[in-house]
Formats: C-alpha cells, sequence, structure tokens
C-alpha cells in the first residue's frame, strides 16, 4: 500500500465509488467470458442441458471433453504441430535476434551502420501479400512448416528493442573480458546474455505468442488440411461451427450422457488454444516494462 | 552476427519488395518474372476502376477514422485512470488483466466475441431465458464497424497503456506538488501537467497510426467477411486475398498491395514533417 502524498486532495466518496465501479467492469469484462468458457469446457451433457448453452455457474464437472480431444485425432495433431513450430520458431527467432542485436549494438562493428539501417528501412515499407506469397511457393515451401516459421522469423522491431537494451550495458564490462582473452560468442553468452534475462523472457515470449497465434501465414501457405496449427482447426470448429467428429467410440454410449457435449468440446479447443499464454504469461509479465519501454523510447 | 538475420530479411523481406515489379507486368508464373510481357500502369488502371476496391478502400478509410475516434483516446484515459490508483499491488494486478488479451490470437477473440454475444452466444441465450428477442450483434453490417473496435479495444486497448503509463511515471512529481501547492485542483492539474507530458507520446502514436492508415489487419475481417458480408468487411488486405490470390491475378494483387505500401509509405513521410513543425521528435529525427 503506497500513502496518498501530503499535497495530494483526499478523493470523494462519489470519485472513489465510479473509480472502483469503472476498474471492476473493466477487470470483469476481461475474466467473465475466461471464466464461462473454462466453466462450460468442464461441464456434463447434463449441466450444459441445463443451462441451455454456455453454463455460468458450477454444476457438475467432468473432464470429458478434454479426454475427447487428446484422445487422437485432429485436434491431438494440430497441438502437436503448434507446439513443434512454436518451439523451433522460437528458438531460430531468439538466437538470430539475439546475435544481430549484439553484433549491432557495438558501434565499432564492420558496416555496422548499413546494416541497421537494412533493418529500420523494414519499419516504413512492407512489401505485401503476393510477393511474399511468390517467393515462399518460389522456395518450394508451400505445406512446410518452414513457411510458417521463416518469413517472420525475424522481427525488426523486436530486434530494436533487444539492440537498446544490450547498448545500456557499458562498453568496459566487455572491454576487460575481452583483454582476459574471451571470444565474442563468450562475452556475449557469459557476460551479456546474463546481464539481460528480462528483455531476453519478453522477447521469447513475444515470439512464441507470434508463432502459436499464428493464423495468416496459415492460411496463406499450408493448404493440406493434416498438416494444420491449432488456430486454424479453432477457426473451423469454434467460429465456423463444424462439429467435432468423436474419436470412434460413439456406438457404446446407451444413456446419452458418456460423450461429452459438443459445447464443451468447442469450449475445450479454446481453452487449449490459450492455455499457454496464460501459463507463461504471469512469469513474464514483470519484465514488460522495462523490456518494452526502453524499445518504445530508443526505437 | 548480424548475417544470419539480414540474410532472411532479404529473401523475405526485400526480395519480395523487389518483387513488386510484377505489378506493371502481365505476370505469369510459368514464365517466371524475366519473361512476363511489360503493360505499364494497365492494372493500376484496372484497381481504379474496380468497384470492389473503391469498397475495400473505403471501408478500411472509415475503420480506421472511426478507430482514431473511438479507439485512440481509450489507452490514454485507462493509463490515467490506472496512475491514480494508489495501491502498487492492486494496480499490477489490474495491468496484468488488461495487458492479457494482446496476447491472444484474433481467431481466439472472434470466437469469445461469439461465445458471448452471438446468435447462440451467452447474451442471446440470456435474453431468450429472460423472454426476450435475441439480437445477434455478429452477423449485422451496420453494426460491424462497432463490433470490430470493441474487439481492438477489449484485445489491445489495455496494452496500449503501458506506454502511457511510463510517459506518465517519466514526469516529474514535484510539479504536481508545487501546482497542489498553488492551489490547482485536481482537473486542472491533469490539464496542465499530466496532458502536456503525455503530449510527445500522444503524437508519436498518432503518425504511427496515420502511417498505418491503411492497415487495419488481415486476420480480424478475413474471419467475419462471411457472417457480415464483403460490402461491410471487405477491407485492403481481404481484398487482395479474395480478389487476385484465390484467382492467380498475381499482378493486379500486386499493384493493389504497391498501392497500399506506397499510400502508407507517403502518409509516415508526411506526418513526421507535421510532427517536426510542431516540434516534437516523430519516429525519425530530422537529418
Amino acid at each position: 500500500m503506497t500513502t496518498r502524498p501530503v499535497w495530494q486532495e483526499r478523493p470523494t466518496v462519489f470519485g472513489l465509488t465510479l473509480k472502483t465501479v469503472v476498474l471492476t467492469l473493466i477487470v470483469l469484462a476481461m475474466v467473465y467470458p475466461l471464466y464461462v468458457v473454462v466453466l462450460t469446457s468442464l461441464s456434463t451433457a447434463r449441466a450444459v442441458t441445463e443451462a441451455g448453452g454456455l453454463v455460468t455457474l458450477p454444476g457438475e464437472l467432468s473432464l470429458d471433453a478434454y479426454r475427447e480431444l487428446f484422445g487422437g485425432g485432429v485436434v491431438t495433431r494440430a497441438v502437436l504441430v503448434s507446439t513443434g513450430v512454436t518451439v523451433v520458431g522460437t528458438a531460430l527467432s531468439l538466437g538470430l535476434t539475439i546475435l544481430a542485436a549484439y553484433g549491432l549494438s557495438r558501434p565499432g562493428s564492420v558496416l555496422h551502420r548499413p546494416l541497421l539501417f537494412v533493418f529500420l528501412l523494414t519499419f516504413l515499407f512492407t512489401p505485401g501479400m503476393i510477393p511474399s506469397y511468390l517467393i515462399v511457393r518460389e522456395l518450394g515451401l508451400i505445406d512446410s512448416y518452414w513457411s510458417l516459421i521463416l518469413p517472420t522469423a525475424v522481427s525488426a522491431f523486436n530486434l530494436v528493442v533487444m539492440r537498446a537494451f544490450f547498448m545500456n550495458i557499458p562498453g568496459e564490462v566487455l572491454d576487460s573480458a575481452r583483454i582476459d582473452g574471451a571470444s565474442d560468442f563468450r562475452i556475449l553468452w557469459r557476460i551479456v546474455l546474463p546481464m539481460s534475462k528480462g528483455v531476453t523472457a519478453v522477447i521469447g515470449l513475444f515470439y512464441a505468442v507470434g508463432y502459436w497465434n499464428a493464423f495468416f501465414n496459415a492460411v496463406l501457405y499450408i493448404n493440406d488440411n493434416t498438416k494444420w496449427p491449432l488456430q486454424l482447426i479453432l477457426r473451423q470448429y469454434v467460429q465456423q461451427g463444424m462439429n467435432v467428429v468423436p474419436n470412434q467410440r460413439a456406438v457404446d454410449t446407451a444413456a446419452g450422457y458418456a460423450l461429452p457435449p459438443n459445447l464443451a468440446i468447442k469450449m475445450a479447443i479454446i481453452v487449449v488454444a490459450l492455455m499457454p499464454v496464460l501459463l507463461i504469461y504471469p512469469f513474464v509479465q514483470r519484465h514488460f516494462t522495462k523490456g518494452v519501454i526502453i524499445g518504445a523510447v530508443k526505437g | 552476427m548480424t548475417i544470419p538475420a539480414v540474410g532472411l530479411l532479404l529473401v523475405f523481406h526485400y526480395v519480395p519488395t523487389l518483387g513488386n515489379v510484377i505489378a506493371f507486368q502481365d505476370y505469369s508464373p510459368y514464365d517466371g518474372v524475366a519473361g512476363s510481357p511489360w503493360v505499364g500502369l494497365y492494372n493500376f488502371q484496372w484497381l481504379l476502376s474496380d468497384p470492389e476496391f473503391w469498397t475495400a478502400l473505403r471501408n478500411t478509410v472509415t475503420i480506421t477514422a472511426f478507430q482514431l475516434v473511438f479507439y485512440f483516446p481509450i489507452p490514454i484515459v485507462l493509463a490515467v485512470l490506472l496512475d491514480s490508483v494508489l495501491s502498487r499491488r492492486l494496480r499490477l494486478f489490474i495491468q496484468g488483466v488488461v495487458y492479457m488479451p494482446h496476447f491472444f490470437s484474433w481467431v481466439l477473440v472472434v470466437a469469445l466475441f461469439q461465445q458471448i454475444l452471438g446468435g447462440a452466444g451467452l447474451l442471446a441465450q440470456t435474453l431468450r431465458q429472460a423472454g426476450h428477442e435475441p439480437w445477434n450483434v455478429m452477423t449485422n453490417p451496420d453494426a460491424f464497424i462497432v463490433l470490430v473496435t470493441a474487439q481492438s479495444v477489449w484485445k489491445d486497448a489495455g496494452w496500449g497503456t503501458i506506454i502511457f503509463l511510463a510517459a506518465l511515471a517519466a514526469i516529474n512529481t514535484s510539479l504536481y506538488e508545487a501546482a497542489a501547492v498553488d492551489g490547482a485542483s485536481r482537473w486542472r492539474r491533469l490539464w496542465h501537467i499530466t496532458l502536456p507530458g503525455l503530449r510527445p507520446v500522444i503524437l508519436l502514436l498518432l503518425i504511427l497510426r496515420l502511417g498505418d492508415a491503411l492497415n487495419v489487419g488481415f486476420e480480424q475481417f478475413f474471419l467475419q467477411r462471411d457472417a457480415v458480408g464483403a460490402e461491410a468487411a471487405e477491407v485492403l488486405d481481404t481484398f487482395v486475398y479474395w480478389r487476385t490470390l484465390m484467382t492467380g491475378a498475381w499482378s493486379y494483387g500486386a499493384a493493389a498491395g504497391l498501392f497500399k505500401g506506397l499510400v502508407g509509405l507517403i502518409l509516415i513521410v508526411v506526418a513526421n514533417k507535421v510532427a517536426h513543425r510542431f516540434g516534437e521528435q516523430g519516429i525519425y529525427k530530422k537529418s
């Protein structure tokens, strides 16, 4: 609890109430839809029928919908595709960005100015959808998972943020390491990176979220629907409302309740798409202000 | 060390940028860039006489203008509001919640809106159970601009506060103290200290938004185009996708893309000039 500075007048009761109500409504608008979705995904068919659709009050709960999704089939495969693309893509992006940002953060390095310009210029002009598509096609990357990684592997914005952070590391520290005989890679690995954990976490999150959420590139470049990442599955089954076909065992459901309801399955797909973000986010959140601001101010 | 990253940018950014020359050709993949015939400005003439292009352009500009009025100020107001919360822990909690949707994909956001506001969604369900006629906001072309703006606010307005909060934190508190001692009320302090303190950031973001005027995003519109129809939901990016990528009219699509890119470039340069004239820094310094 921070105390009010002495010069500041006490808030009026009306003002304080209004502020509380507004902030509460804002938080609810963010949290309530997620609560309803998660609850419905955990509900049994009876609970969904009783609620007449989405479940707002906890009733009978079960994990059937998730069992169904992860029992093999379309969604399981899509989760694997998305996870693979995210892991490989993030590692590659982060590696390339760190190398380039470090290279560009030392003013004396070879071709420092022109190379930096190459990155900054990408802010001014975007090449457009058609030529980008044609390049990917010429390279034979259509229906390859690399088409989801390579075109977006390096973000100039992330690079500039990272470079700004590296530039704040005093040159003396690096010089003394160099005098002791450390190579550039060793300096980067042993000195620069350990000093930049926060910004690395934030940039890593940006890249990972980008890959996990990748939709546009998948629409353009992945025609084969057995290779679809999760976001396209989400669109097909949830947004366009196609029914999820249960895995073979539909027959032995005498009571009709053993199969999880379609709505619960759909909500479970949403939760699966949401989960990685919700899990990683709290750990990275506290670094946001530092990481983003430096880049925004200097960029 | 920089070479791998530069290489990727060359291949996936600069080569396609040069690839825009096919806008002046009648390109066919079989003949390639070298073999396809040159047609001058034919594709651009075609573009300007295409009513669907004008619909897309009009929708894009309308949506940008609408969001400039109804979206742009929200992060500023929200940041000032958050900044006034005294308890640090409460503030961090609210920040954590409002930043979060920025990391959701558009598919997810649209799906969530559909579940809450759509024809089979929570709102319709509640209305029906209360004996009212449900209405479906998700398929109404007239309300579409409000819908997409609401989605953008939900997803990104919280994240947008981050930069304003930083600017607010940079304002020297002794200014407030001195003003309060001189008898300035809370509103006068807001007007004479807070807003001038935010001015450079507000201008910077306005410039960026103006330079991006023809970019309203692809996914949000692509996803909802079927529900409300092309008349309301077609924007320049979706136009390029449906009209050309789907039909193989490469040169025509490249012309539309080049038009968009060039207008964006001009806008950002002009907006910067204006910012310099106002004595602000803009996104690049005067050279």
